[in-house]
């Protein structure tokens, strides 16, 4: 080995503090100009996560911007344009850890043009913090995001009521959003909703409890970030296989190895047990399961593993690793709930793409059977056009079966995007709701609104 | 179900193996840009984990400045070599000497950024359709912005305005002819994460990355390495100090840092109480306030 390489040496270990801490991913969400951004900077700054260099560069700036106090929404919106328009344009990551958690941060754009960029940050978080400017209250863009995020699956909100400097630290004005905001969740399925008056711009109950708001008992933002129990939004349940690709390595050591990789999106996986290939149907039993650290005995979300069996089965990406008493629904008809980015209308008559798991098949949409009026959340069966930012059921029909569950019982087998077929653009998402298309059971009547 | 529990590392881990098999799976003709800094390290490593017992389903590609480290150089063809990986090398030179780009004339002359020139000549060349990155987005402001799979036009430049959504992990890899995608499998990875791996993984790193004595010249801040593409202005002089280096990128406009990290251990101490961002030692970056944002958009990695 030469000079210049370094192996490190055996006795060096991993932190094992740092490794043992647990992960919250978490996105912001409200209307344009409610304070994400500052919040998110206010946030990191306080919690003292921001280098030297970064906060050198961001008093720099604020000065050159002829701004008198530091502009910390600048922490996150670092495009030239986002910059020059004083808005957020699309989600910025950051990440930070405190004693106890560490943490994924999606701040994203409250503008009604970038919804699109907003469900991205959402579609991976496990909270929502949604802010409310304590002047306007509750408005149509915070039913948007909040109905999003239930859609979405998302179990937390904190209800953040912002700019609280601007309404004199008035408890009765905070109750009166709390009341306005509660009324309208009542028709959502968020499981568990939080509200905390804050100022971003000062740090009023940010990361310090504020002392301009006696009359709050509750916790201030990080803390409340640190402690939220977060529940696995993974299924261990349902096994269920992806296949992504085929491993097989064209050389004399391992001529035989069939490796068919992917990442498991439910349930266990054993060597020994019994799969079924889907939509073939074609039986076989694990021989191995290979993971980045070597063999392994069980296989689980979300791991990316390679599974080899027992016999020559035809099986290649796209198709599906059940278990024989455990199957998802193989079907060439869905309905789902779509969100809509495109500024092209959907088109009921058109033929799109669909890509869900690791397949990807032509549709064509069947059926708009109502869109979603965001501010009452009712449905509409009137105006059965889905534009930009719209929110509706629709049913699509497959070129080629899908192996689905429903939305809410499995993340990734209940969701798919639609790509136009001309301009490749990501132009919808989905969640699939019940497979046969009949309607849920009166149980269910809300979480068809909210959560599927 | 407590049970089935992954560490953050981990879950990286599986991340990234899976978004690396995605570009096997969704792209005719990917490539790795592998260039011995420790993120294409920790990348390089994950695809051999993710396609094992197989070999590298693409080759790795190397833009040479000719202002490289050596020990990066040396690391990269033993890397290439061990991995049994075809490895790719092109010259910001000969993109100079064809007269494709210009050498940059001043003060802090670099060829960082002609090597963009030289990475969309490679990548026509070979006709590659998706090129995986190390960058991570805790890295820059742009790079905070940047998806999984970005989408990069016919010549070569992003749109950050005009992102594509992402949702979940469905990544949408489809493109019209003669565009291609730009694929960050360690997008959410931060500087202490991939520390945190190399150490787990026992990776081998080039030499520079350690504490060692070297002559530098502190210009604006930056402690620049002593090299002859180095002209020294007035009043300015080489001095040896201790240093290693925390980012490795073109030897003109990469900054030292004095430091006397020597093992693995030390190193994770450092980066766990470092109050400087690691492209503080950029030169680069300094240029201007958006100069990665501007690079990105031309077809910078
Ligand atoms: N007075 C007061 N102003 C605030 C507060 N929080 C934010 N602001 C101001 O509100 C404006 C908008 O703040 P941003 O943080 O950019 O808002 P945003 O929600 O990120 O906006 P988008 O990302 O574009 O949707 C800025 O001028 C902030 O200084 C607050 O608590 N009090
Ligand atoms: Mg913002």
């Amino acid at each position: 080995m030469s000079a210049a390489l370094y192996a490190t040496s055996t006795n060096e270990h991993t932190d094992e503090h740092y490794l043992a801490m647990d992960l919250l991913r978490f996105t912001t969400a409200g209307s344009v100009d409610d304070g994400k951004s500052t919040l998110i900077g206010r946030l990191l700054y306080d919690s003292k996560a921001i280098f030297e260099d970064t906060l050198e560069n961001l008093e720099r700036v604020t000065e050159q911007r002829g701004e008198e106090t530091l502009n910390l929404a600048l922490l996150t919106d670092g495009l030239r344009a986002e910059r020059e328009q004083g808005i957020t344009i699309d989600v910025a990551y950051r990440y930070f850890a405190t004693p106890k958690r560490k943490f994924i941060i999606a701040d994203t754009p409250g503008h009604i043009q970038y919804t699109r960029n907003m469900v991205t940050g959402a579609s991976t978080a496990n909270l929502a913090i949604i802010l409310i400017d304590a002047r306007k209250g509750v408005i149509e863009q915070t039913c948007r995001h909040s109905f999003i995020a239930s859609l979405i699956g998302i179990p937390h909100v904190i209800v953040a009521v912002n700019k609280m400097d601007l309404v004199d630290f008035s408890e009765a004005r905070f109750q009166e959003i709390v009341a306005q905001y509660s009324e309208f969740a009542s028709r959502l399925n968020i499981p568990d909703i939080k509200f905390i008056p804050i100022s971003a711009l000062h740090g009023d109950n940010v990361v310090e409890n504020s002392a301009r708001m006696p009359w709050y008992q509750g916790g201030a933002l990080l803390y409340t970030l640190e402690t939220v129990y977060i529940g696995s939004d993974l299924n261990h349940i349902d096994p269920r296989f992806p296949v992504q690709t085929v491993i097989r390595p064209n050389n004399d050591a391992h001529h035989d190895f069939r490796g068919f990789a992917g990442r498991v999106a439910g349930g266990v996986f054993k060597p020994g047990d019994e799969i079924i290939s889907l939509p073939s149907g074609l039986p076989a039993v694990i021989k191995s399961i290979h993971g980045p650290e070597g063999e392994l005995a069980e296989a689980f979300a979300p791991m990316s593993v390679a599974i080899t069996l027992d016999r020559e089965i035809d099986s290649s990406r796209g198709d599906l690793f059940a278990k024989p008493h455990n199957q998802p629904v193989v079907t060439q008809d869905i309905e789902a709930m779509v969100c809509w980015f495109s500024p092209i209308k959907l088109n009921p008559a058109g033929k799109y793409i669909l890509r869900h798991a690791t397949r990807e098949t032509k549709c064509a949409v069947k059926a708009v059977r109502y869109k979603v009026n965001i501010n009452t959340l009712h449905k509409n069966t009137e105006d059965l056009t889905i534009g930009m930012n719209d929110i509706g059921r629709i049913h699509v029909r497959t070129a080629v079966p899908l192996m689905i569950d429903p939305y809410k019982r499995n993340r990734t087998t209940g969701s798919f995007i639609i790509i136009d077929e001309f301009t490749n653009a990501t132009v919808g998402a989905g969640m699939i709701m019940w497979p046969d298309g009949s309607d849920r059971p009166q149980s269910e009547q809300f979480a068809d609104m909210g959560g599927l | 179900m407590s049970s089935y529990n992954l560490t953050h590392l981990a879950q990286l881990e599986h991340e990234a193996i899976f978004v690396l098999r995605e570009v096997a799976a969704q792209f005719e003709r990917p490539a790795l840009l592998f260039s011995g800094g420790k993120d294409s390290i920790v990348m390089a490593r994950l695809a051999q984990k993710a396609f094992a017992p197989a070999k590298l389903p693409f080759p790795l590609v190397h833009v040479d400045t000719g202002h490289n480290f050596s020990e990066a150089i040396e690391y990269r063809d033993w890397f290439a070599e061990d991995v049994g990986a075809r490895l790719i090398v092109r010259y910001v030179a000969d993109s100079i000497k064809a007269g494709r780009c210009q050498e940059e004339k001043g003060l802090n002359p670099s060829r960082n950024g002609l090597q963009t020139v030289t990475l969309l000549d490679t990548i026509e060349e070979f006709k590659f359709d998706a090129c995986l990155g190390g960058a991570r987005r805790d890295e820059e402001k742009a790079r905070a912005k940047e998806r999984f799979f970005s989408h990069r036009d016919e010549f070569g430049q992003w749109d950050p305005k005009n992102q594509r959504p992402e949702l979940w992990n469905l990544f949408n890899g489809r493109k019209n002819q003669g565009e291609h995608f730009r694929v960050f499998p360690l997008s959410n990875w931060t500087e202490m994460d991939v520390w945190q791996y190399i150490a787990r993984e026992k990776l081998k790193i080039p030499s520079i990355y350690f504490s060692h004595q070297r002559r530098v010249v502190n210009r604006n801040g930056v402690l620049l390495a002593e090299s002859p593409f180095i002209t020294l202005l007035d009043g300015e002089h080489y001095e040896e100090r201790t240093v290693r280096y925390r980012t490795v990128g073109d030897s003109t406009c990469t900054g030292a840092v004095e430091s006397p990290a020597s093992t693995m251990a030390e190193i994770i101490q450092e980066v766990a109480s470092a109050r400087v961002t690691e492209r503080g030692t950029r030169a680069d970056d300094k240029r201007s306030e958006s100069s990665m944002e501007d690079r990105k958009k031309a077809g910078y990695f």
